[in-house]
């Protein structure tokens, strides 16, 4: 297990080199000049170069390669052109409002997820299970700025019942994470009913409803225990997909995380802060789905690492 | 020149209708985007450069609502009669955030530091024409030589050649002066450390959440500002920040009315007291690249003139704009009234077409950035050109893309300029030659992107440049006006329309009609805004 694990580490840094160099050679071929983005209209062909020699914008791609990844061994992201702050204090102060939302909208997908995909097995190819399929389908398909703009507008406009957007209390991220969840809740939903189903169906659970237990028992006690470990296994997964979904929702309700940091690099093509952002955002799912990889043998004792 | 003086005094008389301007309070003010720097020498988005002015001062300001120059740290100032020497006596007692009197040192230092190369000030190339700058900027000597103290309440600056729009100069963010001892402690953290001698100072900054600007109770203008604190919400859609608005939990939209939104809210009587329109110093315009066949035939470029409904541009979005004739927005100085320009004629721009040896058009292609309503607009030349015969290649990109585009000899055929250019750095005429019209911008990486290069009006501009003396501020002005006309003549470009700014404000926010559309301020005049 732990040669494993040191192995999976091992993997995690090669991986994570190769986002870094992919998202360098982007952000390099994109055709435009930062030094000049920076310079104004106003600067000079010599101003620009100034800039451009200052921020080694002028040294051949493999040296400005070379010394970014030096760098980030030495822990130095490098500092942002536009704001010249430091990329690590701009992740680090991002960074606890991007996991808060992350966390929340986990909750809302299992709170959701979990109960809908239970009942829609229980009740397989009734009407109930039908609604809360097509419930199911929506969420999966419904388009993240919209959900949060009507969310807002019902439930922090016309009911005044939470806060406009922002960032704080936790009455500031129930909205936020219910937009970020939707999404994962339907996947939930479909993976829960799938495998209750299939755990329905199996000899142990006949048993049982045969020895005269309580369905609810037999569902409860038996079923759900061995059906919910595959969603479980999902979590870390999902916190890949959610660092992805964060770019809209933030910007929706003026949470100040890691997405809209990301967007607003994005565009005045701040290179250090767009790199410091994929590093950061490829770290957490790379490490989800590391957990993911590690929650499987207790999920299922046959799989084994050695 | 005499329908602003109309307006500063219609300005003035609602400033005294209005009267109740109370002390205190606390506004909230909602941003899209995070502020970038509070740093003088560095900001230069129109985001930072309201917040900068409310922070630090200058030696020169505009009087409020207007494009006048005043002075402002400075008491006095005097023109050599060479017009290339300045100099500016500075007032007493003036009191940076930390509580050190300002001395003509740090005049000195400040300007010494937008120069320094390792600033990397976006403004730097504002400052070369001092004398002595070149040389200190090369690292050949360590100061300019025209930035002389000769005492504490003293600043010479000389410049190397006579330039009229100086004392703008001396009014914009790149020349705000700054402690030399702050500068020195926060390092490249200074942009979010603040230290100036404005009229607020930075109470709290959290990255990408909030700003709060307070009082400064030693600023040096008696009874100014009259709020307490402004408090910048950043972050905020500017959907979410209407409905904000509306619940009383903002003051001030920073980044204006919402598109989508701009109809239902206009139209709406109750709106009325809560949004403020006037001119900006703006132009939007399409550049013709003079260097690429067919628009190297000044026939070609008056018939694309000719050819686009400007009236069918402002309609597309929602009346925001007044049509433009010519490259000078209304408010400038130089702006020619009696102007009408090219009219639309379409049948016109075909026979002149045709007259060029294009009777059946010819292809070519219209860049323009890829955010709303831009690509909506060039669609809409599009099928103007279109309807005449030229085949037009859309290419939406990315702003930086368009950019680099328009600055590469032969790489942009046509630019529309929505969402990049022009607002002016200052209001004076020759802040729309230069940068974008002169031969010294038709370079690689230039902002001259019809790559117009008429070294005769160089020359004429030149010599309406060294007119510095008040008395020929007239005949400077009369100069200009004719530049311009000669510039329509030539044709590099398709001025379209003159852009109107709306504020949205919170009912309880009042002051003067300028204070919400001040040309030299956006989106408020922080100093002289009140809550009622």
């Amino acid at each position: 297990m732990l040669g494993y694990l040191a192995s999976r580490l091992a993997q995690t840094v090669f991986v994570l080199l190769g986002v870094v160099t992919v998202a360098f050679l982007i952000t390099n071929l994109i055709p435009a000049d930062p030094a000049r983005m920076l310079a104004g209209r106003q600067a000079s062909e010599e101003t620009v170069a100034g800039i451009r020699s200052q921020l080694g914008l002028d040294k051949p791609l493999y040296m400005q390669y070379g010394r970014y990844v030096g760098g980030l061994a030495r822990g130095d992201l490098g500092r942002s052109y536009q704001q010249r702050t430091d990329i690590r204090t701009l992740l680090l102060s991002r960074l606890p409002a991007t996991l808060q939302l992350t966390a929340g909208g986990i909750f809302f997908e299992l709170l959701f997820g979990i109960p809908l995909g239970i009942l829609a097995a229980l009740y397989a190819g009734r009407a109930l299970d039908k609604v809360v399929m097509v419930f199911a389908f929506l969420g999966v398909s419904a388009p993240q700025f919209a959900l949060g703009l009507i969310l807002l507008y019902v439930f922090a406009y016309r009911f005044a019942l939470l806060p406009l957007g922002g960032y704080g209390t936790p009455q500031h991220l129930i909205l936020p994470a219910l937009t970020l969840a939707v999404t994962g809740a339907g996947w939930y939903a479909r993976v829960m009913r799938g495998a209750m189903i299939e755990t329905l169906q199996a000899d142990y659970i006949r048993t049982g409803t045969a020895k005269g237990l309580a369905r609810r028992r037999v569902v409860v006690k038996h079923a759900l225990r061995n059906a919910v470990l595959p969603v479980i296994a999902m979590i870390g997964l999902d916190i890949g997909l959610l660092m992805g979904g964060v770019v809209v929702v933030e910007s929706v309700f003026a949470w100040p995380g890691i997405g809209q940091l990301a967007w607003q690099a994005i565009q005045v093509l701040d290179i250090p802060v767009i790199m410091g952002t994929v590093l950061l955002t490829a770290f957490f799912i790379v490490l989800g789905n590391l957990l993911a990889d590690l929650v499987y043998p207790l999920v299922d004792p046959r799989i084994r690492y050695g | 020149m005499k329908s602003l003086r109309t307006c500063v005094l219609g300005a003035l008389l609602l400033f005294g209708a209005a009267g109740a301007q109370e002390r205190g309070g606390s506004i909230v003010v909602t941003y899209k985007d995070d502020i970038s720097t509070l740093d003088p020498a560095i900001g230069y988005d129109w985001q930072n450069f309201s917040i900068i002015k409310a922070m630090f001062s200058g030696l020169m300001d505009y009087e409020p609502g207007t494009a006048e120059l005043v002075p402002n740290l400075a008491t006095d100032y005097t023109v050599s009669d060479d017009g290339k020497t300045y100099t500016f006596t500075l007032r007493e007692g003036v009191l940076f955030h930390n509580g050190r009197e300002l001395t003509a040192e740090d005049v000195k230092y400040s300007l010494e530091r937008t120069l320094d190369p390792a600033t990397r000030s976006p403004g730097q190339g504002f400052y070369l024409g001092i004398e002595g700058a070149q040389a200190f900027v090369d690292g050949e000597a360590d100061a300019v030589s025209g930035i002389r103290v000769p005492d504490p309440t003293t600043v010479e600056i000389t410049l190397s050649e006579p330039s009229a729009p100086f004392l703008h100069l001396m009014a914009l963010n790149f020349s705000f002066v700054v402690p030399q001892e702050e500068v020195e402690r926060y390092g490249e953290d200074f942009g979010r450390n603040p230290v100036g001698t404005g009229a607020f100072k930075l109470r709290e900054w959290q990255l990408g959440q909030r700003l709060v600007i307070e009082r400064n109770p030693d600023y040096f203008h008696e009874g100014l500002p009259h709020l307490d604190e402004v408090i910048y919400e950043v972050g905020v859609e500017p959907t979410v920040a209407l409905l904000r608005l509306q619940r009383g939990q903002a003051d001030i939209l920073g980044d204006g009315v919402p598109p989508a939104q701009f109809v239902s809210l206009t139209s709406n009587p109750a709106n009325e007291q809560l949004i403020a329109s006037g001119s900006q110093l703006q132009t939007g315009y399409l550049t013709l690249n003079t260097n690429v066949a067919p628009f190297d035939n000044v026939k070609v470029r008056r018939a694309v003139n000719m050819a686009v409904n400007k009236e069918r541009v402002v309609q597309l979005i929602n009346g925001r704009a007044t049509p433009a004739t010519q490259p000078l927005p209304p408010l400038m100085p130089g702006y020619d009234d009696a102007y009408t320009g090219y009219a639309y004629d379409p049948e016109g721009a075909k026979a002149l077409l045709a007259e060029a040896g294009f009777p059946d058009g010819f292809a070519t292609q219209l860049y323009a950035t890829n955010t709303d309503p831009n690509p909506r607009i060039a669609q809409a030349i599009q099928q103007d050109l279109a309807a005449v015969g030229i085949d037009a290649e859309l290419r939406t990109q990315a702003q930086s893309t368009v950019i680099a585009a328009g600055g590469e000899q032969g790489g942009a055929p046509m630019v529309w300029s929505g969402g990049m250019a022009w607002i002016a750095d200052y209001p004076d005429p020759s802040n729309f030659y230069w940068p974008i019209l002169s031969c010294s911008a038709a370079t690689q990486g230039g902002w001259n992107w019809a790559w117009y290069c008429n070294e005769e009006l160089d020359a004429q501009a030149t010599a309406a440049d060294a007119m510095v003396q008040p008395d020929q501020a007239e005949a400077r002005v009369a100069a200009w006006r004719d530049i311009y006309a000669q510039v329509m003549d030539d044709a590099p470009w398709v001025p379209v329309f003159n852009e109107t700014r709306y504020t949205v404000h919170s009912a309880r926010l009042g002051g003067p009609e300028g204070a919400f559309v001040d040309p030299t301020h956006t989106p408020v005049d922080y100093e002289h805004v009140y809550v009622q």
